[in-house]
Order: structure tokens, then C-alpha cells, then sequence
């Protein structure tokens, strides 16, 4: 197969799936397609990566302009899907979004002149292929997982109709357009698939139709209509530029004066997509949605597409102000979002908050640029979509043993779900321990920014976001590892498919802490020698270093297998107290008093409310400045 | 070596003491005694102590914390019974709240009569127990039976709370 | 790039060093108190007799947690001799320190787990004063490596005062001296009683102490890096630091934990980063 048939069938396999998602009606038949479908995208991702790696950017010609018409077809058709919406519930504010999007798009079409249209909308680079490696693999697996989650959540909700294929059909559907997003040279295509992923977010949140999950799913979409809107501005100011310019690789070559307006827009647009400050709270909205969502869009995939476009515009915004304006809103987000996931006790909103915090280092990397920071970007990128796919998966599983979702309810869980509650260990350590993928990561990006100018700024913002990261993902490890004596093990009853997934990904966390080496090697460094000339690494005693840790990680828990004399236990101390197994005890009065231990989550301190206002007026003032800088001047070099 | 006698860790625990034989007991710890200078630490936890320093009798509240605090402290492990109320109860011992001495609860290796013992008594007695660890820490080694028997009138401790 | 020598002399010899620091501690410590004190060969005393008690434990978990956490403070070490990367060593540091709190959670006890939370808010309270410290010496020596910032021409303490302030103020955290030995403490009583070693017994507390040692010769290690361009100063200056930590510890209560958190973010803002900084201002980084 050749380059353009493998991007080709990965965009439009996926569609095929949902198309056979219309027809099932069994239980059996839908695993078996989903299955299959899962197996096929990903085998084929992994053959695309091996046949295609060492190549360079590839750029494929293919014969836009039917391709464009359908494509400026179906914007409309999404269009007219999220207006019937948004006329239903009344929402005035997507209606006018929408209408203002629409308009935009129509002025494009009327305005593009067959000069200005890309020749080659479809290319391929390392980049792409680690962003498809991504979509192929953690989206399979979260495929699969979906069928047991599904299947358990209409078991346990009997009264709302089963509506699961439609589920798959719009997972599918989202899969395809992520494939086409990271496959389009195009910002016009960019742009059709960027709008896909909007509706399907906004589907996938609202799924349950309950009210929340209603006004949650409408926030995310007025928020990512602003930016679809600051996205198909962007294009249409480039529609009136030399001829040529709607491509990734001429827009990257030009003048960096010429694109810092659409550069900004673009930021923009990646900002709310990204859920940056202050566009973050719908991101812990969507957090309604069922897990699988959580795990596949809104921490893995579709938030990825938002600081995957900023990456791609790095070489631009390098050296720019309003490169360093739009990586100050990254930090602030990295550094307030790890405060606020402190004082939160839900753990799916502790991992939204985690997520909105990373992505907010990677969009700082990508705002200040060089290539170190874009090294430690995609490194980021990488190591953060899996753990947090991974722990999303988790935490779903764990929900529906425990029927709660908070940490505190999770205490003991290594004597009540064991190998769960390892999984979500090596996912956590996975998030802020060294060796692990997140540390080398933060570790990369330290590096890059105090070498960039300015760079102690981002430094002193990273040095403290990440002594709050390792505050809250260290709490909730203890709370998992606590050993309650007697606590009943609720194991047995996850579903086989949950399994599959939960151990592929704590396998593949830990496969990528090793082998990255040889991912930078032959992925990221390739592309950074592309785009900037030079490339980035860790010195090689650093790796060494790296992998000899690992593998003490790997043996030290062998240590409990040691043989060694058969201890005496002796319970816990309570100031002479008797207690039970269960830590019950006779109080000073003689009444039973149960013993009760609960994390610190200071909220005086990192209160959302607090800190998600400051958050949200310091990024605003941020983003005002880098529109400033763009349009009115300034905006050029530092 | 005999790492035993050189670094001996106290728990020093006040079962129903009047608070004098306690007061004489921190009295060791200050500079005039200073029992820091045989590595003598007074640590609050009984899983970190070698030697529990219990003054005061049994009654009703602390039957059950004596025994309790003695379970968790890792062998080898000696008890000192300090004052004449933590021997046989003392003077209170025919109160009707009292049960009597700390040897009705658990083995006691050394008594230190007085009321209140002096802390030149005390050291005497703790010197005398550093002996006695160290005779425990050699059973201990050989595999023969360590003497930490419970006496009969220990009553069976509940599992806490109704 | 990386000495294994130093790496190797540092295995054998910080248990010994650490020991007798301890135990020089302690006598100092009683003398400031007009006592006489034990022997300076006392924590070695105390180490041999835990190492004999029996092996007993809360659960099967601790023997992992605090291997784990001994072997990755002396891989942190041990690396900071041989010259390594400091970020790095930082890192395995922090990793040595969370499977500490991580054995004190798992002992289902309310002791343990506050000192366990308080170890990771102390955690939390001097981690960035010491990248900072890491990230001045990179500002200053031009390089993450020890081996670099050691053959650096200048006594670094010349360009990083204010950083040198900072870090001796978190070295009160790493020392457990009051006023910030909030998660445990060599004193007696705590008002959690040992805090985050409550739960630790025999042979596992014994570990935690020599793991104490080789930490307390890493981070005098650091101050050495301040002073590396003259090996007699910078003894000198390890000599002095340590006993104005003494001085520290026995005049002072300890704070809450807020007072300690809140002060060592201060700290790392103003003695720090402005320290850094300047740097760039002055044309030195």
C-alpha cells in the first residue's frame, strides 16, 4: 500500500464500522465488529508506522476539489444538525455562534479561488504518525473497553432506551476525523474534521440526556464553536493572501510577520479546543459523559487535536511575543488547574483537571517554540495520552464496582480490587514519578525552557505546577495502596473486555517509559530536524540512567516474593486503644467509634472557585494581549 | 555486639499514677540525670521501644491500653514497674477502682518500689532491665522460649466497642 | 561524564559519615542543653539494636516500601557523587521520598497517615525551592551535571547567594529540624507521635534511619556544590551550616503546617527566582 491508500483507509474504515453499527441488532454481533474494527485500525496504524517510519514528510496530491465541495456539504449539514439542536433547548448563544461559523464558511467558499486551494491536502510526517499511533491504538483499546462499560451501564440504568450502537457510531465517526485531522496538509480540511470532533463532543457529552449532561454538553459547544469560529477566520484571512498559504507547509515557510494574525486565531482556536483558561470548564463538564468519552476525547484524542495544531504552528510562534503571550496562557492554565485538582475530591474531575493542567504545559511548550520545547511537547503528548486514558478506563471500572467515584471511597482499594487498583498505580506513577513518561517529559521541558528566553518564568511557573501535581497524585496513591485487613475483594466481576484494554495500556505506559529512546529517535527527532534543523535529546548516560531505574522499579516489588520468616503482625497504633480488624474502637464514653481517614484537600488554599476565577481573568488578559500584538503590531520578534 | 544494652528505647506509660513517679521518671531526662547518655530515648510509640516504663496500678480503663501497648512492642522486650502502685498498688491498693499491680496484666521484669521512686532508683532499675534484654535477645537467637507468658488474671480483652 | 568511583565511595561511606553527623548531632545538641549526651557512635548503637529486634509488621507491603525507598536515596546519591545530572537526582529523591509516605499509608493508621500527608505537604513546600536551586546552579555553572557545577572556577555562592539562603532554609525540611520537622522527627513526642515512621519497626525503622543518613550527606553534598571551587571552604561551610541547623532546631518550635508550606513558596519566590534572575541581568547565565 501506498502512503495515500494507508491515510485514506484509515479515515474512511472507521466510517464503514458505523455505517455496520446502523444494521446491529445483537449483543454478540456488535463486540464482534467492534472488536474486529478495533483490531483492523489498530494492526493497521502499527503497519503504517512500520512501513512509513524513516520516510520524511510526506505530501500527497490528491484530487481536492470534489473532495472540497463534499466537505464544504457536510459543514453545512453540521451546521444545520447543531442549529436544530441548539433551536430545541433554546440556546440562543450557539445559534448566534453558529450562524457567525456559517457565515465565515460561506465567505471562504465564495472567496477561494482554485489558486489558493492546496494541492496536496493529505500528507504525512513522524508527527502524523504518532498522533495516528494514538488514535489507532488507545482509541481501539478504548473501543473494546466500551463494549463492557456500555453493556454494564444500560444493565444498571434499565429505564432510558438502549441506544449503544449510536454510541459506537459516533465514536467511529469521531476516529475517522481524528485520522483526517493529523493526515490534512490542508487548514481547510483541518478545519471540516476539527468541526467533526466539535458535534461528536458535543453528542458524546450529552449522551445520557439527562439536564446536566444537556447544559454540559452545550458549554463545551459554545466554547469550541469560538474557537471553530477563530479557526475559519483564520482562513478566510488567509484566503486573501499570496497565493498558496491554506497549506500547513507553506504557511509554516512564510514570513512570520505574514502569519502571526492567522497564528493567533489558530492559538486561539487550539486554546478551546485544549480547554485552556478560561476555557476550561467545559472540560470538567463533559466529565458527566460516560467514561470511555472521558478517557477517548477528553483527555487522548480530540484535546490532543488542539495542542497538536499549536504544535504544528510552533515554528511560527517562536521568538514571537505573541508566541510567549499565548505560552503564558499554557502556563498559568498548567499552574492553576494542578492547584485546583488538590481541592477536588471526585477523581474523574482530579483527572480533568490534570489533563487541562498538562495540555497546558504542552501548550507552552508549543507557544515558546524551539525545538527543545517541542521535543518535550510531543514527549508530553505521548506519555499523557496513554497514562490518562489509562486512568480514565480505571476509574470507570473502578465506578461501577464501587458505585462512587470519589478518592475517599477508594481507600483500600489494593485489598478490594487488587489488580485494579495496580493498574491505576503504574497509571498514577505514570503521571508524576520518575523514571516514568511524565517525569522524562517534565524533565525535557525544564530543560527547554530555561534555555529559551525568558524561559525562568515558564521555569518558576513549571517548578511550582509541578509540586502541586505530585501533592494530589501522590495522595490519591496512598489512598489506593491503605491495607484494610479486611476488606471483601469485588473483583471478579469486571468484564473481559475492561480487562483487555486496562492491562494493554498499563503494558504500553510502561513499554513506552523504555523504549522512548528509540521513539525520539526515530520519531520525534526525524521531525524536529525537519522543521528546525536541529535536533533534541537526553544526553545518553541520562538514558542510561533512566533505564536503570526502571528497572529497580521493575524489581523491588519482587522483594515482597523474597522468602523470609514469617513475621508477627502487629495492628496499627491508637494511643493504646483496642481495635478491631476493621479499625472499629470502644471510645473514652464506651460507645464504638469508627476510625476514619481521609486525605488533605485544603480548600482555603485551592478552592476552585477561587482559583478558577483567577485563572480565568489572568488567561484572558493573556489571550487579549496576544490578539493585540497579532493585529495591531508588536506581535513580531522578541 | 551488644547493641541491646546501648541503645535502649523507652515507652513510658502513666496507667492510673498519681503523676509522681512520671514526674520523677522526665526527671531522668533532664540534664541533672541525663539517661540520654546510655542512649536512653523516651520514644512515644510502642513499636520503636525496648523497654516499657509503666507507673501507676491496673484499674478498669487501663487493663486492656497495658496490654495493648505490650503487644506491639517487637521483641525482645522488658517491663518496668515503677513506683509501689505499678508493683502492687500501693497505697490504693484496696480501693475499690483499683485491680492491683502491672503484673497482673503483663510479665514484669524489674520493679522499682517507692512512692515516689527516686530517679537514681529508676536508673537503678532500667540499668537492671538492660541486663535482662540482653539475656532475652540471646533466647531469642538460640530459638529457645522467650518469657513473655500473660498471667492468668489477664481478663480476654474485647475486640473494642459494642 | 559519570565517576562510579565516587558513586562507590559514596555507597560505603555515607552510612559511616551520616552516622557520625547524627551522632555528633546529638552531643552537640545535649551540650547546647547542658547535658552530657550519649556517645557520638550512638546512632550506630541505636541502628545495630534495631536491626536486632524482631522483624514484626503492620503488613506485608512495608519490607517493599521501605527497600524501595532506601535503594532510590542511595541511587539518588550516588548519582549526585558521581557527577550526574542534578535534576535527575532531585527526581530519584522525590521518587525515594514517596515510597516512604507511600508504606506510611498503607499501615491503615491515623498516626501514620497525618505524618504521611505532612510528608507530602513538606514535600510539596520544598520541592520548588530546590529545582530552583538546581536551576540557578544550571543559570550560573551552565550545566545540570554535579561534575560540571564542581569544577566550576568560581565558589558558586559568589552568584547564588539568595539561592544558598533558599536552600538552606528547605535544608531544614530535608534535615527533619525544628521548626519544620512537621512529618517526624528525632525529638521526642510528637503531637502525632513518630508521624510518618509511626508504623515502622526493628529492621524496616532501621533502614529508614541509615536512608536518612545517606539523604542528610546528599544534601550537605549540595552545600558543597556552593562552595566546590575551594574544598576548605566548602567544609568550612558544610561545618557552619550544619551547626546553625543545630542552633535552628533547638530554639525553635515546630510551626504548623501551613506556616511552613506557605513561608518555603515565599522563599523560593523571593530568595530564588529573583536570585536567578539577577542573573540574567547581570549578564552571568
Amino acid at each position: 500500500m501506498d502512503s495515500v491508500q494507508f491515510l485514506l483507509f484509515l479515515i474512511l474504515f472507521p466510517l464503514i464500522s458505523a455505517l455496520f453499527m446502523l444494521a446491529v441488532r445483537r449483543d454478540t454481533d456488535r463486540d464482534w465488529i467492534v472488536k474486529l474494527s478495533a483490531l483492523v485500525i489498530g494492526a493497521v496504524t502499527v503497519l503504517l508506522l512500520v512501513t512509513q517510519i524513516g520516510q520524511g514528510a510526506v505530501y500527497l496530491w490528491f484530487n481536492a476539489e470534489p473532495v472540497s465541495l463534499l466537505m464544504f456539504a457536510l459543514e453545512m449539514v453540521i451546521s444545520v444538525i447543531i442549529l436544530w439542536f441548539a433551536v430545541r433547548f433554546r440556546n440562543y448563544l450557539v445559534i448566534a455562534l453558529t450562524l457567525a461559523e456559517t457565515v465565515l464558511i460561506i465567505w471562504f467558499e465564495s472567496a477561494a479561488t482554485p489558486a489558493v486551494m492546496v494541492k496536496d491536502p493529505l500528507f504525512l510526517d513522524p508527527f502524523s504518525i504518532i498522533m495516528a499511533l494514538i488514535v489507532g491504538i488507545i482509541g481501539s483499546l478504548i473501543c473494546v473497553y466500551s463494549l463492557g462499560y456500555m453493556r454494564h451501564f444500560y444493565q444498571h440504568h434499565t429505564g432510558i432506551p438502549d441506544r449503544t450502537n449510536t454510541f459506537f457510531i459516533i465514536i467511529f465517526v469521531f476516529l475517522s476525523a481524528m485520522f483526517g485531522l493529523v493526515f490534512s496538509n490542508s487548514l481547510v480540511w483541518v478545519f471540516f474534521f476539527w468541526e467533526v470532533t466539535t458535534l461528536c463532543s458535543f453528542l458524546l457529552i450529552g449522551f445520557t440526556k439527562t439536564e446536566e449532561a444537556t447544559k454540559n454538553a452545550f458549554t463545551a459547544l459554545w466554547m469550541n464553536l469560538l474557537g471553530g469560529i477563530a479557526f475559519a477566520g483564520a482562513i478566510v484571512y488567509l484566503t486573501y493572501q499570496p497565493a498558496g498559504m491554506l497549506g500547513l507547509d507553506q504557511v509554516l515557510v512564510s514570513g512570520k510577520a505574514l502569519i502571526l494574525i492567522p497564528a493567533a486565531l489558530i492559538g486561539f482556536a487550539g486554546l478551546t479546543k485544549a480547554a485552556q483558561m478560561p476555557f476550561s470548564s467545559w472540560l470538567v463538564g463533559a466529565m458527566v459523559a460516560p467514561t470511555p468519552v472521558s478517557a477517548l476525547l477528553h483527555s487522548s484524542t480530540m484535546v490532543k487535536a488542539g495542542v497538536y495544531i499549536l504544535v504544528r504552528f510552533a515554528p511560527a510562534f517562536q521568538g514571537t511575543t505573541v508566541g510567549y503571550t499565548l505560552a503564558f496562557v499554557g502556563a498559568f492554565t498548567f499552574l492553576i488547574a494542578s492547584g485546583i485538582a488538590i481541592s477536588q475530591t471526585n477523581a474523574k474531575r482530579v483527572l480533568a483537571y490534570s489533563t487541562i493542567a498538562n495540555l497546558g504545559l504542552v501548550v507552552a511548550c508549543a507557544g515558546i517554540g524551539t525545538y527543545e520545547a517541542i521535543w518535550a511537547a510531543i514527549l508530553l503528548i505521548i506519555f499523557h495520552a496513554i497514562s490518562k486514558s489509562l486512568m480514565f478506563l480505571s476509574v470507570g471500572t473502578v465506578e461501577h464496582r464501587i458505585r462512587s467515584r470519589e478518592i475517599e471511597d477508594m481507600n483500600g482499594l489494593i485489598v478490594r480490587m487488587p489488580r485494579i487498583a495496580a493498574i491505576m498505580t503504574i497509571g498514577i506513577a505514570g503521571m508524576f514519578l520518575a523514571p516514568f513518561g511524565m517525569l522524562i517529559s517534565k524533565w525535557a521541558a525544564i530543560q527547554a525552557f530555561i534555555n529559551a528566553p525568558f524561559g525562568l518564568v515558564f521555569v518558576v511557573i513549571l517548578v511550582f505546577g509541578s509540586a502541586f501535581t505530585l501533592f494530589f497524585w501522590a495522595k490519591w496513591m496512598g489512598r489506593l495502596l491503605v491495607i484494610t485487613p479486611d476488606a471483601e475483594n469485588v473483583e471478579g466481576l469486571v468484564d473481559k473486555n475492561e480487562w483487555i484494554a486496562l492491562v494493554s495500556l498499563a503494558g504500553l505506559t510502561a513499554v513506552t517509559c523504555f523504549i522512548f529512546p528509540v521513539i525520539s529517535a526515530y520519531l520525534i527527532e526525524p521531525f524536529l530536524l525537519a522543521n528546525y534543523g536541529t535536533v533534541a535529546n537526553l544526553s545518553q548516560d541520562n538514558i542510561i540512567i533512566m533505564m536503570m531505574m526502571l528497572f529497580l522499579i521493575v524489581l523491588l516489588p519482587l522483594s515482597i516474593l523474597l522468602p523470609h520468616k514469617k513475621a508477627r503482625t502487629l495492628p496499627p497504633y491508637m494511643g493504646g486503644v483496642e481495635t478491631a480488624h476493621d479499625m472499629h474502637f470502644q471510645n473514652a464514653l464506651g460507645a464504638r467509634t469508627e476510625m476514619k481517614l481521609a486525605n488533605y484537600y485544603i480548600s482555603p488554599w485551592f478552592g476552585e472557585a477561587r482559583l478558577a476565577t483567577t485563572g480565568i481573568c489572568l488567561c484572558s488578559v493573556f489571550i487579549v494581549i496576544m490578539f493585540a500584538l497579532a493585529f495591531v503590531g508588536g506581535g513580531a520578534f522578541l | 555486639m551488644a547493641y541491646l544494652q546501648k541503645s535502649p528505647w523507652i515507652i513510658h506509660y502513666d496507667a492510673s499514677s498519681c503523676n509522681g513517679c512520671d514526674i520523677e521518671i522526665l526527671a531522668c531526662l533532664t540534664p541533672m540525670y541525663d539517661v540520654e547518655r546510655f542512649g536512653i530515648l523516651n520514644t512515644g510509640n510502642p513499636k520503636h521501644a525496648d523497654i516499657f516504663v509503666v507507673t501507676g496500678s491496673v484499674n478498669e480503663q487501663n487493663r486492656y491500653v497495658i496490654r495493648n501497648i505490650y503487644d506491639q512492642m517487637p521483641d525482645p522486650k522488658v517491663v518496668v514497674a515503677i513506683g509501689i502502685c505499678a508493683t502492687s498498688g500501693g497505697i490504693f491498693r484496696e480501693c475499690y477502682n483499683v485491680a492491683g499491680g502491672i503484673d497482673m496484666i503483663i510479665p514484669v521484669d524489674v520493679y522499682v518500689p517507692g512512692c515516689a521512686a527516686r530517679p537514681e532508683s529508676i536508673i537503678d532499675g532500667i540499668v537492671k532491665a538492660l541486663g535482662i534484654l540482653e539475656e532475652k535477645k540471646a533466647a531469642m537467637a538460640t530459638g529457645a522460649p522467650v518469657k513473655t507468658a500473660v498471667p492468668a488474671a489477664a481478663a480476654e480483652k474485647p475486640a473494642g466497642g459494642a | 561524564m559519570i565517576s562510579l568511583a565516587w558513586a562507590a565511595a559514596f555507597i560505603l561511606l555515607a552510612p559511616a559519615i551520616g552516622g557520625l553527623i547524627a551522632g555528633i548531632d546529638r552531643k552537640i545538641t545535649a551540650h547546647m542543653q547542658g547535658r552530657v549526651g550519649p556517645s557520638v557512635l550512638q546512632p550506630f548503637y541505636d541502628v545495630g539494636k534495631l536491626f536486632e529486634k524482631e522483624g514484626a509488621m503492620v503488613n506485608e507491603t512495608q519490607r517493599f516500601y521501605v527497600l524501595s525507598y532506601f535503594v532510590f536515596a542511595i541511587f539518588a546519591g550516588g548519582l549526585f557523587f558521581a557527577g550526574g545530572n542534578l535534576l535527575l537526582v532531585v527526581f530519584a529523591l522525590t521518587l525515594a521520598e514517596v515510597f516512604l509516605v507511600l508504606g506510611a499509608y498503607s499501615a491503615n493508621s491515623p498516626y501514620s497517615h497525618v505524618g504521611a500527608e505532612r510528608e507530602l505537604l513538606q514535600i510539596m513546600a520544598y520541592e520548588p525551592m530546590l529545582l530552583l536551586t538546581v536551576v540557578g546552579m544550571y543559570v550560573a555553572a551552565h550545566s545540570f551535571d554535579a561534575i560540571d557545577i564542581a569544577g566550576f572556577p568560581m565558589p558558586l555562592i559568589l552568584l547564588l547567594p539568595g539561592v544558598f539562603l533558599g536552600f538552606i532554609y528547605i535544608l531544614t525540611f530535608k534535615l527533619r529540624k525544628s521548626p519544620f520537622d512537621i512529618s517526624t522527627s528525632h525529638h521526642a513526642h510528637q503531637e502525632i507521635v513518630k508521624g510518618v515512621t509511626t508504623e515502622f519497626s526493628g529492621p524496616n525503622l532501621a533502614f529508614i534511619e541509615v536512608a536518612h543518613w545517606y539523604e542528610v550527606v546528599l544534601m550537605l553534598g549540595f552545600v558543597f556544590l556552593f562552595f566546590a571551587a575551594s574544598w576548605i571552604l566548602a567544609l568550612i561551610a558544610i561545618i557552619i551550616v550544619y551547626l546553625l541547623e543545630l542552633a535552628i532546631d533547638n530554639t525553635n518550635a515546630r510551626v504548623k503546617w501551613q506556616l511552613a508550606v506557605k513561608s518555603s513558596w515565599a522563599i523560593a519566590l523571593v530568595l530564588g527566582a529573583l536570585n536567578i534572575a539577577a542573573l540574567y541581568l547581570i549578564g552571568r547565565a
